[in-house]
């Protein structure tokens, strides 16, 4: 066999492989979009068929109105608490990172190696104490542990946009110290424009993270009308757990503004992941 | 810092230095303070105390972690629950994304959609991945009963129901979400110099056998990250099991994180709780230690030619 036939049956079997992998990584996604357009009786039905007959748009109205539940508040916090999150991320994790890469000062590389030791440990381990602080200072049930730690420079945050930093050239620096601007205004006027791909991707990784988090809502927020909209989903399934169609309407609505997102920043997400991915 | 440094006297630039840049990195510093050095503090008197919120924390000596460690079963089933998830969950992940990443890595033609659709569900929130697949695994009308019951003629499995089938259910969804790990894996593969295939197969070694000699050996720094992710991430498991199985059935999904969770925000008991974090904590570290120490055995650095 000659090394052209070789490679075309190389090529054929991995879109074979591929392909098949599509329709079982696809299945699952085509099952919800399916069952968010029937009624029980169609959901119920076997064996079951992917295309709804007759497809019933108006689950997506009743997800939203039946339950009874405030799905427009909770979209509204949601967006609310990734919005101040993004931008108290973007704000203090370029100052922090900026001083890490850019300026020479007494115990900056220490301080740098917590910042990568924190990393690895899983967050998970100081929920406790953190929720028994923040319920002693009056944080429960408010937006703050959600939103706050945002705002003084988050390790992953400050680990991408540092490795940025500091493959731009020194020599900008110098020049406009020369033209008299301070550390401040190299800052936002040099440095932070020139580093917009990795600001992107923190942005990017920041609304995923807040927009997708369950646990820390779940803990901290009581008051049904400050609920997220994850909290509130699962909330919904306690209640409707058996109203399929109306659950899976409203599952893509939490999904859709995600997904919509990824369509146009895909390269952002998957920078993310890349990077997260050399972090060690 | 380089090893270069005034003795005493610094010079005004240096000094001004020191202090922009300690100004401009105490963001992080204050609440590296407030949200983890506290909080670590403040778990070690905790877990020293029986604490409800309701009165003072009572002062238990280490009762928390007599309790934990000799007279609770569900400490050890849980954590048990959770390596037993993770010896299984983490290699599966590591392999199959491992021959995604292969395939995609390959030059022909559409690959970018094909990268697209393996990303995908890593992008749905954690609470509506666990919805969706409550209905797949649904005994009457879920699809994967149709299919089940299509191909080997078994009718309504209790994929959820079953103490026996709950954890290997819940790796099939956590395998729906290894894009993750097939990106990192892909970004592995893109970074291997293309001139290492071109000299091997020139010697006659191609297909497999490069697979074996060459992407392997080069890809056990990016293998050897996504064994350690792997691993925190196991031990991180909540969402899915508070969504699907509520630990059920008979307690064979009470992942470490939800029996953590719920003595600490269901029965408010924040000094045992704060026992139990300890216990994560130092389990967590020993496995990342354990990886780390083998690594220098299996992992292939090329800055270091004989290791």
């Amino acid at each position: 066999m000659n090394m052209k036939t070789r490679r075309r049956i190389a090529d054929v079997l991995t879109y074979l492989a591929l392909g098949l992998s599509s329709v079982v990584f696809l299945t699952p996604i085509a099952w919800l979009l399916s069952t968010s357009l029937k009624d029980n009786q169609q959901v119920f039905r076997m064996p079951p068929s992917l295309i709804p007959s007759p497809a019933l748009w108006e689950n997506y109205r009743d997800a939203l109105t039946v339950s009874g539940l405030p799905f427009g508040r909770f979209f509204f916090n949601s967006t609310i608490i990734v919005c101040f999150a993004a931008t108290g991320a973007v704000i203090s994790s370029s100052i922090v990172s900026y001083s890490f890469a850019r300026i020479r000062w007494k115990g900056r590389d220490s301080l740098f190696f917590i910042i990568i030791m924190t990393m690895v440990i899983p967050a998970e381990v100081i929920i406790v104490p953190q929720f028994v602080i923040y319920n002693t200072i009056g944080w429960v049930d408010t937006y703050l542990p959600l939103i706050a730690p945002s705002f003084f420079g988050l390790p992953f945050h400050i680990f991408i946009l540092r490795q940025y930093m500091r493959g731009i050239p020194l020599e900008m620096d110098e020049a406009a110290e020369i033209d008299g601007c301070n550390r401040w205004s190299i800052l936002w006027r040099i440095i932070f424009p020139q580093s917009k791909a990795a600001v992107l991707t923190i942005v990017i990784y920041s609304i995923q993270g807040h927009w997708n988090a369950f646990m820390e809502p779940l803990i901290y927020l009581n008051t049904m009308e400050k609920f997220t909209l994850t909290l509130g989903l699962s909330f919904f399934k306690g209640q409707f757990g058996t109203q399929w169609g109306l659950l899976m309407a409203a599952s893509v609505m939490v999904v859709l503004p995600i997904l919509l997102l990824f369509v146009v920043a895909q390269k952002q997400f998957i920078q993310g992941i890349v990077v997260s991915g050399v972090k060690g | 810092m380089s090893g270069k440094k005034p003795n005493s006297k610094l010079t005004a630039r240096a000094r001004r230095d020191n202090r922009i840049g300690w100004l401009m990195a105490s963001p992080w510093i204050l609440g590296f303070c407030f949200f983890m050095l506290i909080p670590v503090v403040v778990s070690v008197f905790l877990s020293l105390t029986n604490y409800s919120l309701l009165s003072a924390p009572e002062f238990v000596g280490l009762a928390n972690y007599k309790k934990m460690l000799f007279n609770d079963p569900n400490v050890w089933h849980s954590m048990w629950i959770t390596i037993l998830y993770a010896v299984v969950n983490v290699p599966l992940t590591l392999g199959l994304s491992f021959i995604l990443a292969l395939l995609i890595n390959r030059k022909i033609r559409g690959v970018s959609l094909f990268r697209t659709i393996f990303y995908l569900p890593t992008i749905i929130s954690g609470v509506a991945v666990g919805l969706l697949w409550t209905q797949i695994f649904n005994p009457d009308f879920g699809i994967l009963s149709f299919i089940a019951e299509k191909l080997f003629g078994i009718r309504g499995i209790q994929w959820l129901n079953n103490p026996k089938l709950v954890l290997p259910s819940l790796i099939l969804v956590s395998l729906w979400g290894m894009g993750r790990s097939m990106i990192i894996n892909l970004s592995g593969l893109q970074s291997i110099p293309t001139e290492l295939y071109e000299s091997a197969s020139i010697d006659g070694c191609t297909g497999l056998r490069s697979v074996v000699r060459i992407t392997i050996p080069m890809m056990t720094p990016t293998i050897f990250l996504n064994l350690i992710t792997g691993i925190i991430g196991a031990f991180q498991t909540f969402t899915n099991a508070y969504v699907m199985t509520s630990g059920g059935p008979n307690k064979a999904s009470l992942f470490y994180m939800l029996y953590l969770y719920q003595n600490a925000f269901k029965n408010f008991r924040m000094g045992y709780a704060s026992a139990l974090s300890w216990l994560l904590f130092l389990v967590v570290l020993v496995l990342t230690y354990v990886v780390f120490w083998s690594s220098n055995r299996w992992v292939y650095y090329e800055s270091g030619e004989g290791r």
